[in-house]
């Protein structure tokens, strides 16, 4: 009769398939996990189900009407989308734009980045397990920007409002004084969730060394906005290359040191206080009267040429490449999505990390599919 | 601000060090042939002073004629940047030699390009369809897909 026997368990790696419908993975996207138990071997991820053809559609188009269409690429910041294609036809067609045009766009950018974070933020701390508390707070300053952009536009999401050589229309009388509020009431709730927040233990435990992206390797996979500034890259577009007016603000670049996903949480955090800053300095400059829109022919033709223009973009470097033939469509339009390149690190991010962890780190990119799959 | 150099000036680095591998040199873009992409690749993202250690976009265009892939460079280290083009004639088997061995970042947008224009990428190692399924028939952003 055989007594003891070492009892060893034999473990066999196993595919699972996270998704594409699943309540953490903002959007239809699918991850193709490896898994030892529950570590993560490997990781692929499987995309394109919100896949529109949106470059092909756009070559269809007249450049005025493709700006509705890059509402639907990253539908959370959908004001920067709009002014990044606006700044690459302006490059290629060599629009100028009106002072006051130009002052107005920065503070709706800066809105729209604060609004951005704040999803980016409140999304990352559900998927930590701060189940819908954070993120109805949150949501709550959030639709404040909201409200400040149907006044502006009359849309709450997909805004269609800045226009090739300016914006769509001046801003309401009301407009001015309802972000001077907003400007002024936020840090407080900003400081009132660092309070809760900056180091609440349980975030710490599950956000802190956990899917670190190294320095080097977030440059080479071509990482942007605060994933890569979380890894201790100091480069925002905003520094760096500025466009518009920005080279006229004072504000810092916050970065990380350990890159993982609690920097990443607490980039953003640092940077809508930035938002803030500029949002104080661009509203006590803003001109008085004048143009919001430069005379720009009702078809725009382009010489033969082509453009790249990109902005900082709440998620990372937005990129539009245009390439004209000299008619009042693009013959190509090309997106850089920053969230699509940002997933290529996704699977160094999460190899050796227990499954519970995926999620968190996935989260703490901050992903928007419809700027992934376009 | 982010110095845009000029291909002209690159052109003649590369040239003597690679004779006869520079197409066409303007002041905001260098084209190159396709045989030599991989080794010019490789020169500006290694020598000290260009430093090219990001990709920011990889974008191909079709041109009926040909293909052209545009690789936008960009230096951190340096802050100025580079348009690198390269083009392939053949429509019906387009190939180009990949960089994901030099910059990581073009493995999903090398994978986009053959996606929606058929352009192979050689020595890629996880060539496939990323945003339509597999056994999608064409590449959708050809100019003469319909």
């Amino acid at each position: 009769m055989e007594t003891t026997k070492e009892i060893v368990i034999n473990t066999e790696p196993f595919v699972v398939n996270f998704g594409p419908a699943h309540p953490s993975t903002h959007g239809v996207f699918r991850m193709r996990m490896t898994l030892d138990g529950e570590v993560i071997v490997d990781m692929e991820p499987v995309f394109g189900y919100l896949h529109r053809g949106i470059e092909k559609l756009a070559e269809e188009r007249t450049y005025t009407q493709i700006i509705p269409l890059t509402d639907r690429l990253d539908y959370l910041a959908s004001m920067s989308n709009n002014l990044a294609y606006c700044l690459a036809v302006e490059k290629l067609a060599g629009i100028a734009v009106p002072e006051r045009a130009e002052y107005i766009r920065v503070i709706i950018a800066e809105l729209q980045r604060v609004a951005s974070h704040l999803c980016a933020v409140g999304f990352f701390l559900n998927d930590c397990g701060a189940f819908m508390t954070p993120v109805l707070y949150m949501l709550r300053e959030r639709e404040r920007v909201l409200d400040l952009f149907d006044m502006v536009c009359g849309q709450r999401l997909t805004y269609n409002y800045m226009r090739v050589g300016g914006v769509s229309q001046d801003v309401p009388d009301e407009f001015i004084p309802a972000v001077k509020k907003f400007v002024r009431e936020m840090p407080g709730w900003l400081d009132e969730y660092e309070r809760l927040l900056k180091e609440n233990e349980i975030l710490l435990a599950r956000a802190k060394g956990v899917g670190i992206l190294p320095r080097d390797l977030a440059i080479n996979i071509g990482a942007s906005g605060p994933v890569l500034r979380a890894s201790g890259v100091p480069w925002d577009i905003r520094k760096a290359d500025p466009y518009s007016i920005y080279d006229r603000f004072e504000f810092d670049v916050p970065v990380g040191l350990a890159g993982d996903c609690y920097d990443r949480y607490r980039v953003r955090v640092e940077e809508m206080r930035q938002s803030l800053r500029i949002l104080r300095q661009a509203i006590k400059d803003l001109p008085r009267g004048g143009e919001v829109r430069s005379q720009v022919p009702h078809l725009i033709r382009p010489p033969v040429g082509e453009a790249y223009g990109h902005l900082e973009g709440p998620r990372g470097e937005l990129g539009f490449y245009l390439v004209s033939d000299g008619s009042i469509a693009p013959y190509r339009f090309h997106v850089r999505a920053p969230t699509f390149i940002n997933l290529t690190a996704l699977a160094d991010m999460m190899r050796g990390w227990k499954i519970a962890d995926a999620i968190i780190v996935f989260g703490s990119i901050d992903i928007c599919m419809g700027e992934v799959d376009r | 601000m982010t110095l845009a150099l000029s291909g002209k000036d690159i052109a003649a680095k590369i040239e003597g060090k690679f004779p006869k591998s520079v197409v066409e040199a303007a002041a905001e873009s260098l084209l190159v042939e396709a045989e030599s992409l991989s080794e010019i690749a490789a020169y500006l993202k290694n020598t000290p002073g260009l430093d090219f250690d990001y990709l920011t976009a990889v974008s191909g265009v079709d041109y009926l004629d040909c293909f052209e892939v545009v690789y936008h460079l960009t230096s951190i280290e340096h802050n100025h940047s580079l348009v690198l083009k390269a083009r392939c004639y053949n429509r019906e088997n387009p190939v180009l030699p990949s960089v994901v061995g030099l910059w990581r970042t073009a493995d999903f947008q090398e994978r986009e390009i053959y996606d929606l224009l058929g352009i192979s990428f050689e020595g890629h190692p996880n060539l496939k369809r990323i945003a339509l399924w597999e056994g999608f028939e064409g590449h959708p952003l050809r100019k003469d897909f319909l």
